[in-house]
Formats: C-alpha cells, sequence, structure tokens
C-alpha cells in the first residue's frame, strides 16, 4: 500500500514541477508577495501630506505646528495663504489635512481665552482620517499640558495613562504579516489540490486510476500529501522571513504554531480537493477555487475585525478555516499563547479537514461522467 | 470600391465572432453567472462583513472603590455606543479576560481616584488595550480620550465653571463627515469586484481556446489577429458591463453609499478599467500556454494584487516607496482613486484625470502586448 502511494505521490509531484511554467508559478510569486505585502498592508500612517494656513504671526501657533513638524506622522508639503486655496489641495489629493490656525491665536492663548485649531481632513478613506485626527488630537493635549504648565493654567483633574499589551509601539505591521503567512499558505494548498483531480478528469486520466489498483482512500492520501508537503515548506519559509526579516516577535512554542499550520493545510487541502472532485473541467476547478479563497480572506479578520460584522456574517465565518488559524497565528506570534488555549480553534480546523476530505474521497467514485 | 468591401466584409465577420462568442456564452452558464451572481454575492457579502467601525467594543471596568465620583465616570461608558463595559472586580480578573480574548480593554480606577482627583498632579485612569490588533487599539484609546473628555466637561459644567482647556481642537472631516468606513470601502469593493469579473473571465475562457486549439482554427479564418481580439473583447465587455451597472445600484440604494459625482463619468471610468481588466485577462491567456497556468496567474495576480496594493484599505501612501512604485502596475489603483473620489468627493478632475491617463497606458500595453503575443505563438 506504501508502495503505491509512494508512486503516486511521485507522480503527482512530477505532473506539478516537471513544467517550468508552473514551477515558477508556485515557487516565485508567493516570495514576491510576501516582501510587497508585508510592506504594503499597514494601518501607521506615515509621512502623511499636510498643508498649515496659519493666520496668527504669534510665537504660541509656531510652537504648536513645530510639534506637526516633528511628527513622524505627518509631512508638511503645502503653505496656504486663503482659505480659497484649501479646497483644490484636498480634492486633488495633495494633502490628507489642513491645519488652520485662526488670526488671535497666540493672543487670546496669552490672554487665557479659549482658542480653536481646526482640522480639516479628507474623509475619502475613513480609516486614515480617523488615525490622523487621533495623532493630531494627542499633540493638541500635549501642547495644552504643557501650556497649562508653563502658565500656571488649570491641569485637568485627571488624565488618561494608556499601556498596549503584545504590542507596545502599536505597530500594526505585527498584526498584518502573520495574516499575510495564512493568505499565502492558502493560496499556494488551492493552487496545488484545486485542479489536481480536474485536470485528470478533464482529460480522463482519472478514469484510468480509478481502475488501478489504488483504493479511493489511497488515491486521497496520493493527491493531499503534495498539496500538504508544498504547502508546509512554503508556510516554513514565510514564517522564518516574518521572523527574521520583518521582525515580528515568535513568543509561543515552535509546536503550537506547526500543530495550527498542520490543522490549517489539512482543512486547505481538503476543501481543495473537494472542489476539485467536483469540477468536470479546470475551469470548474479554478472559479470554485476562487469563489472559495476570495471569502475566505475578505471575512477571516485579516483586514477588518470580525466584531464589526453583522452577526449573521459572524456566523458564517465559522465555516472558515482562515479565521481559526488567523487567530492561532496572531496568539502565537505575539502572545505566546500556550496549547491549551488554542485547541478551541484546532478542532474546528481539524473537523472542517475531515469533512472536506471524506467529501472528496466519496465524490472520486460517485462523480463520474 | 474594393476598400469598402473589405471594410463591410470586416465588419461582418466581426459581427460573426460576437455572436459565436455569445452564444457560447449563453449555452455556458457559468460565464453569465460570473458576471452577474458574482457581483451580488461578493457585494452582499463583503459590504456587511467588511467594516472598519468597531461599535460596542467589549471592554473591562475595574473600580477598585466605587463612589460618586467613579460612577459620573463608568456613567459616560455606559451610554458610549463603543463601549460595552462589564464589572470586573479587580484588575487580576481583567487582565485574565483581555488574555483570553473576552474583552479588549481595561479600565482602571484606583482606589484613591478620588482623592488624587482632588490634588494637583490629578487622578490616572489606566487604560489597558490588546495591541495586537494595532488599528482597533488605536481607535479604542481615541474613544476612550474622546468619552474622558466629555465626562470632564459635564463635571466642570456641575461645579458650575467652563472647562478651561487652552487649545480645543476642531475637526471638520469633509466628504464623509461621520467617518462612515463602508462609504470608503464599497466603492473600493466595486474596483475589486470588476478585476475579478474581467481578469478572470478572460484568462480562463482564452487559455482553453488556446489549449484545445480552437483559437489557431480561429486564426486561419480570413479574421486579421486584431478582429479576433476584439471579437473576444466585446462580449465579454458587454457582460462586464451589466456586472457593474448590479453593482453600482447595490452601492447606491442597498448600502447607501452617496454618489456625489456624475453617473457618466463613473461610467465612461468603469467602461476603461474593464477594457484594462479585459486586455490582462487576455495577455495572461496568450502567455501562459495551459489552462493550469493561466488559471494561477490570474488568481495570484487580479485578486490579491487589487485587494492589497490598490487603496482600497491601505493607504498606498503610508507604504515604503518601492512598495508605492509597483503599486503603479495595479491597474485597480487607479480606479479605487477614481471611484473614491467620484462616489464621495464629486467630479474631480484632478483627481480623475490622472488616473485615466494611467489606465489608458496599462491598457494598451496589455493590449498591445496581447496582440504581439498571439502572433508569436503562431509561428
Amino acid at each position: 500500500m506504501l508502495g503505491r502511494i509512494f508512486a503516486l505521490v511521485v507522480k503527482e509531484f512530477l505532473t506539478l514541477l516537471k513544467d517550468k511554467r508552473s514551477r515558477l508559478v508556485l515557487i516565485v510569486p508567493p516570495l514576491i508577495q510576501l516582501m510587497v505585502f508585508g510592506y504594503a498592508a499597514t494601518f501607521d500612517l506615515k509621512n502623511v501630506p499636510f498643508a498649515v494656513y496659519n493666520e496668527d504671526r504669534g510665537f504660541a501657533s509656531r510652537e504648536l505646528l513645530a510639534a506637526f513638524d516633528g511628527s513622524p506622522s505627518f509631512t508638511r508639503v503645502a503653505q496656504v495663504t486663503h482659505e480659497s486655496e484649501i479646497a483644490p489641495l484636498i480634492d486633488a489629493k495633495q494633502v490628507l489635512m489642513v491645519v488652520h490656525v485662526g488670526p488671535n491665536f497666540s493672543a487670546d492663548l496669552l490672554s487665557g481665552r479659549p482658542v480653536a485649531l481646526q482640522v480639516i481632513v479628507d474623509g475619502r478613506n475613513s480609516n486614515t482620517a480617523m488615525l490622523a485626527i487621533n495623532d493630531v488630537s494627542v499633540m493638541v493635549d500635549r501642547f495644552n499640558r504643557e501650556w497649562a504648565a508653563s502658565h500656571d493654567g488649570n491641569l485637568p483633574p485627571s488624565h488618561v495613562e494608556t499601556r498596549a499589551w503584545f504590542n507596545p509601539n502599536l505597530e500594526s505591521r505585527w498584526f498584518f504579516l502573520p495574516g499575510i503567512v495564512g493568505i499565502l499558505t492558502l493560496l499556494v494548498t488551492m493552487l496545488v489540490t484545486a485542479l489536481s483531480v480536474a485536470r485528470e478528469r478533464e482529460q480522463g486520466t482519472f478514469d484510468q486510476l480509478l481502475v488501478t489498483p489504488l483504493r479511493p482512500v489511497e488515491i486521497l492520501i496520493g493527491k493531499t500529501l503534495p498539496g500538504f508537503l508544498i504547502g508546509l515548506a512554503e508556510a516554513s519559509v514565510i514564517t522564518l522571513a516574518a521572523v527574521f526579516w520583518f521582525k515580528v516577535p515568535l513568543l509561543g512554542s515552535l509546536l503550537t504554531l506547526y500543530t495550527g499550520i498542520v490543522l490549517f493545510l489539512l482543512s486547505g487541502v481538503g476543501v481543495g480537493l473537494m472542489i476539485s472532485s467536483f469540477a468536470v473541467t479546470q475551469q470548474q476547478g479554478l472559479l470554485g477555487a476562487f469563489i472559495f479563497m476570495v471569502p475566505s480572506i475578505i471575512l477571516s479578520g485579516f483586514a477588518t475585525p470580525i466584531r464589526n460584522m453583522p452577526v449573521l456574517v459572524q456566523d458564517i465565518t465559522l465555516l472558515n478555516p482562515m479565521r481559526y488559524f488567523l487567530l492561532v497565528l496572531r496568539g502565537v506570534f505575539l502572545e505566546g499563547l500556550p496549547f491549551h488555549l488554542l485547541i478551541q480553534h484546532f478542532w474546528p480546523m481539524a473537523l472542517i479537514g475531515a469533512v472536506a476530505l471524506s467529501v472528496a474521497g466519496w465524490l472520486f467514485r460517485h462523480r463520474m461522467y | 470600391m474594393s476598400t469598402d468591401t473589405r471594410r463591410g466584409g470586416s465588419r461582418m465577420r466581426l459581427r460573426g465572432l460576437v455572436r459565436k462568442e455569445f452564444l457560447q456564452i449563453v449555452r455556458d452558464p457559468s460565464s453569465i453567472a460570473i458576471a452577474f451572481l458574482m457581483p451580488i454575492f461578493l457585494l452582499l457579502l463583503f459590504g456587511y462583513g467588511v467594516s472598519l467601525d468597531s461599535e460596542h467594543i467589549p471592554m473591562a471596568l475595574v473600580v477598585e472603590q466605587p463612589n460618586a465620583d467613579t460612577a459620573s465616570f463608568t456613567a459616560a461608558f455606559k451610554q458610549s455606543r463603543y463601549f460595552n463595559p462589564v464589572a470586573y472586580a479587580d484588575t487580576r480578573e481583567a487582565e485574565q479576560a483581555l488574555m483570553a480574548g473576552r474583552v479588549n480593554a481595561i479600565v482602571v480606577l484606583r482606589q484613591d481616584f478620588s482623592r488624587q482627583l482632588r490634588q494637583a498632579d490629578g487622578a490616572p485612569i489606566q487604560l489597558i488595550v490588546n495591541g495586537v490588533d494595532a488599528n482597533t487599539a488605536r481607535i479604542i484609546s481615541g474613544y476612550v480620550e474622546g468619552a474622558w473628555e466629555k465626562w470632564l466637561e459635564h463635571a466642570a459644567l456641575q461645579r458650575g465653571q467652563k472647562l478651561d482647556v487652552p487649545v480645543q481642537m476642531e475637526q471638520r472631516v469633509w466628504f464623509n463627515s461621520e467617518l462612515r468606513s463602508r462609504n470608503f470601502l464599497v466603492p473600493g469593493l466595486v474596483a475589486i469586484i470588476m478585476t475579478l469579473i474581467g481578469a478572470l473571465l478572460t484568462a480562463m475562457v482564452m487559455s482553453r481556446e488556446w489549449e484545445r486549439g480552437t483559437m489557431e482554427a480561429l486564426l486561419v479564418t480570413p479574421l486579421s489577429m486584431s478582429e479576433v481580439i476584439l471579437g473576444k473583447l466585446i462580449p465579454y465587455f458587454i457582460l462586464g458591463m451589466g456586472g457593474l451597472v448590479l453593482a453600482v445600484s447595490m452601492a447606491l440604494f442597498l448600502f447607501e453609499v452617496p454618489l456625489r459625482g456624475s453617473l457618466w463619468v463613473l461610467f465612461a471610468t468603469s467602461a476603461l478599467f474593464l477594457a484594462t481588466a479585459l486586455g490582462m485577462g487576455l495577455l495572461i491567456s496568450t502567455v501562459a500556454r495551459s489552462q493550469f497556468v493561466a488559471g494561477l496567474v490570474a488568481l495570484i495576480a487580479t485578486f490579491l494584487p487589487a485587494f492589497l496594493l490598490s487603496g482600497f484599505i491601505f493607504d498606498i501612501g503610508s507604504m515604503p516607496g518601492v512598495v508605492q512604485a509597483i503599486t503603479h502596475l495595479i491597474a485597480a489603483r487607479y480606479y479605487v482613486a477614481i471611484l473614491q473620489t467620484v462616489f464621495l468627493a464629486g467630479n474631480v478632475w484632478s483627481v480623475i484625470l490622472p488616473n485615466v491617463l494611467g489606465l489608458a497606458v496599462l491598457a494598451s500595453v496589455f493590449l498591445g502586448l496581447t496582440w504581439r503575443n498571439a502572433r508569436k505563438r503562431l509561428e
């Protein structure tokens, strides 16, 4: 039995890797994508262009604006001298934000009258806008505290002290990189498995496979192993890059991490094979892979939190193996969660994998043309 | 005269080919499903599923010694729609809840909160956030500060004073004053869906023709190369525009995204984008020799770049320079910028024109390369 499975696995690897193009497609793009996406996926503001409209000639406004210039989030790219210049700058996306200081800013501030700092933000990207507003309000708070301290004003009777656990500098890259490990692993396993049966069906060689001494279980194992092994290798390479190139901390144990990877691969390969055995043509196989992959990435909590979704959609995500894998990845990487706390995410992946693989094996024999 | 008949013949040949393609589409309902069912399915799922608006965030409140001061503070949280506060008896318990993911943040008021409130240094309000999701953590800390400021103002008013803050920030958000993330995400989703329809559909259909040899058969007919390409493009273009009409109506009527620009700009730029996406699909199918490779390339080159590198969700301006340069090769980047502007801001030509130019360049590169590649393959 082992010999037969081994022969089938060798044959599967040959069909995958014999052709130079498919070899290239399997190896090169994931690595390039890791590099590009690793740097692209961030919600941290960096050098956001802004303009200043300062009608005040005093030193106080200069002091406040110096804080903006010192911030890595913002870069001053334009100076506005008249109100009519604001709209074109923002409309054309030349600046994200215009900071407007009124004419009597310093004088009013010195005489203790309340003054306003007007901030006009482009809301087309609501997330960037919100982060920019947050950053500005932090700078204004700091300015207020310093001003009150040096001009014996009244400090507010309390203050908020914030600490962030697991990611003290709130680097969003730490959040996204484990997610990219998941996405690329899924991509590769789907690529390898989704067409493996459909191609043989289309070419008629699957019937030949069925009349060989191989039993369906053996065919199933033979078809599962290549996708599984390639996925495992790919996941390992990407994890190494995340840790050593992007310097994402890996706090948990490798055993826990690999338990997650193995179970996720099992569910990914299972769904891929299931789609593949449903499909009559390669085209249907690909479509199926696509229709599975797109929602499983968007509804995984990769970029937008699952908690923000309506309850019905949240329930749908329970069927998505990627959802559990991301929780495992982030838990192991950033929080260093121990094995037993992650069992609640391990078993659903194992279940999805087992069900999908059984359906695939059953379809081998029962879907004939 | 002779040129006239040739031109007339060309039109007839083209019409014949387009007719054949249409028949093929109608007889294989999977393409119609891609063009019409996929936009509905994807927009419903993502329009409701993708949101950056955090509300009802589970948070632990630890009040070590409850009294009137702390009660007024916690009331501010209980009223806020952003938080679902849960009271915990001590910090250790709350920290365990944070570890287990039951709450996203902890607010702690120490035992001597009331006493410190009346001292010069002021009372610290401790906020611990789970920083794994850095974006949500930042939003939470912004919300907490907001609730805290409201509480200060309220407390000052009750004492009959006005809150003494030197500089008050006054924010004005243009185009999306409530910062509704759906308004910014749904236009981007339209771009992703159009990328999928355009590139995926053509890449797969065309590579099947190459693989089966029916493409060669077409090329030995009197049809010229450009006629074949055009004949393939037109039916899928019409199909794709149908999908677009569906997607735009859903964005407007179901998700209530405002359309501040004009419809004709929206459709004209979308037609250009669709041509680019179809061109990309054609190019993939001619470069790849098999359905297998074409499918893989389409899978890798369409969805993920459109999702991550187009500005759909991650701001291009915050990416490193090299990555920003790479995004110029992604057609969806231009289309997302146009869509977000036309939907939310209006017909801003200073945004639309450069992006239209970018799309036009990409479309001609894709179609030109297809034309050249298709010819070479015959030799």
